[in-house]
């Protein structure tokens, strides 16, 4: 009579341990179910949004494009270099997350200038040298004045815009956007505040193991 | 006889109270000035400069350096309130990135912000007065 129960509690101690689930990152953004035929049922899947495809000029006057981003998870965000606003904040905070992932090279990030006049590559490459940044894996881009306003609103959901009552005459925001191997979004994070960035480093590194990039 | 005694007593304190208050009025200002011109640091110069004054990279100056600070502090209100250019020549060369001015501020302003810092991030420099800011804006290159 008690060996059963015995078991049965070891049964379920064993179920406990197996049980703890991985955690995963929300994916972000517009989605849509599709209705597809699989063996003759009809099954629905979720469609999520992604980034499109993009082509830039990097600080290195090297096209970048979608395709150097593939298999890989990346931070976007948008600046300029004569702000001195919030991006002196925001690029502060991202050095330690370029340092902090700098060897790994399926982490990489993506700064996209909004000011499309005065940011050439030679500029963009002056300021990633006085940064410290020397790997390409921190990409400073330039690109045509409507890409560049389209993909932040439309596919990164941050605003940039061009605005005459600003002293600078360009305004945007500060988040840092997670984008895993699907191109999918995956986290948001206000890139002047020292604490959401934090979460974002732990939470690349749960995402990195989701997409089981941390085996080398 | 006793009443005499109270009063000569409450009259002598009184008295150095108000010694002690003029003797500190350097003092006073000095904290007022700190204070203000921390808020203003905050408002003005910290995006850039640093929370510690310990700029970033070779893309803005850190605040720290006391030498060159104590060399140039005649030139501070003017890079305050003018900024300086890429091309200058007033700056350390290693740092090439122009700053913008503050032409807004009044003077009292940048005396604040020049006692905030040089007397943090390690600077140890004293008072400095608001009128000695506005003989220094006359002289501005």
């Amino acid at each position: 009579m008690k060996a059963p129960l015995f078991l049965l509690l070891a049964l379920f101690i064993l179920q406990a341990c197996s049980n703890k689930t991985e955690k995963k990152l929300p994916i972000l953004g517009q989605r849509e179910p599709v209705e597809n035929i699989v063996d003759g049922k009809t099954v629905v899947d979720t469609v999520y949004q992604t980034i499109p495809p993009f082509s830039y000029l990097n600080q290195d006057s090297a096209i970048i494009s979608d395709k150097d981003f593939d298999g890989k998870i990346y931070i976007a965000d948008f600046f300029f270099t004569a702000c001195n606003t919030i991006c002196p904040i925001m690029h502060r905070n991202m050095l330690e997350v370029y340092k902090k992932f700098k060897d790994n090279p399926n982490v990489k990030i993506l700064s996209h200038s909004i000011d499309i006049k005065h940011d050439v590559p030679s500029r963009l490459k002056a300021y990633a040298s006085k940064l410290g940044v020397e790997s390409s894996r921190w990409a400073f881009v330039n690109g045509s004045r409507d890409s560049i306003f389209n993909i932040a609103a439309k596919s990164y959901l941050v605003a940039a815009y061009e605005d005459n009552a600003d002293p600078q005459g360009l305004v945007h925001q500060g988040w840092f956007v997670l984008v895993d191997t699907k191109k999918q979004l995956r986290g948001a994070y206000d890139g002047t505040k020292e604490d959401q960035v934090k979460q974002m480093m732990l939470d690349m590194e749960t995402l990195l193991a989701e997409e089981k990039l941390n085996e080398k | 006889m006793r009443n005499k005694l109270l009063y000569l007593s409450v009259f002598v304190f009184a008295g150095m109270i108000i010694l002690q208050a003029c003797s500190n009025e350097q003092q006073l200002n000095y904290q007022r000035y700190f204070v203000n011109g921390k808020k203003l640091y905050e408002a003005n110069c910290q995006n850039c400069h640093g929370a510690k004054g310990e700029g970033l990279g070779k893309l803005y100056p850190p605040l720290t350096d006391t030498l060159r600070l104590t060399k140039n502090k005649s030139m501070l209100a003017c890079i305050i309130k003018h900024g300086i250019s890429e091309t200058s020549g007033n700056h350390d060369t290693s740092y090439q990135t122009a700053m913008p001015g503050n032409a807004a501020l009044p003077d009292i302003d940048i005396a604040q912000i020049i006692v905030y810092v040089t007397n943090s991030f390690g600077n140890k420099q004293g008072f400095y007065d608001q009128s000695t800011v506005t003989a220094d804006l006359k002289n501005c290159k």
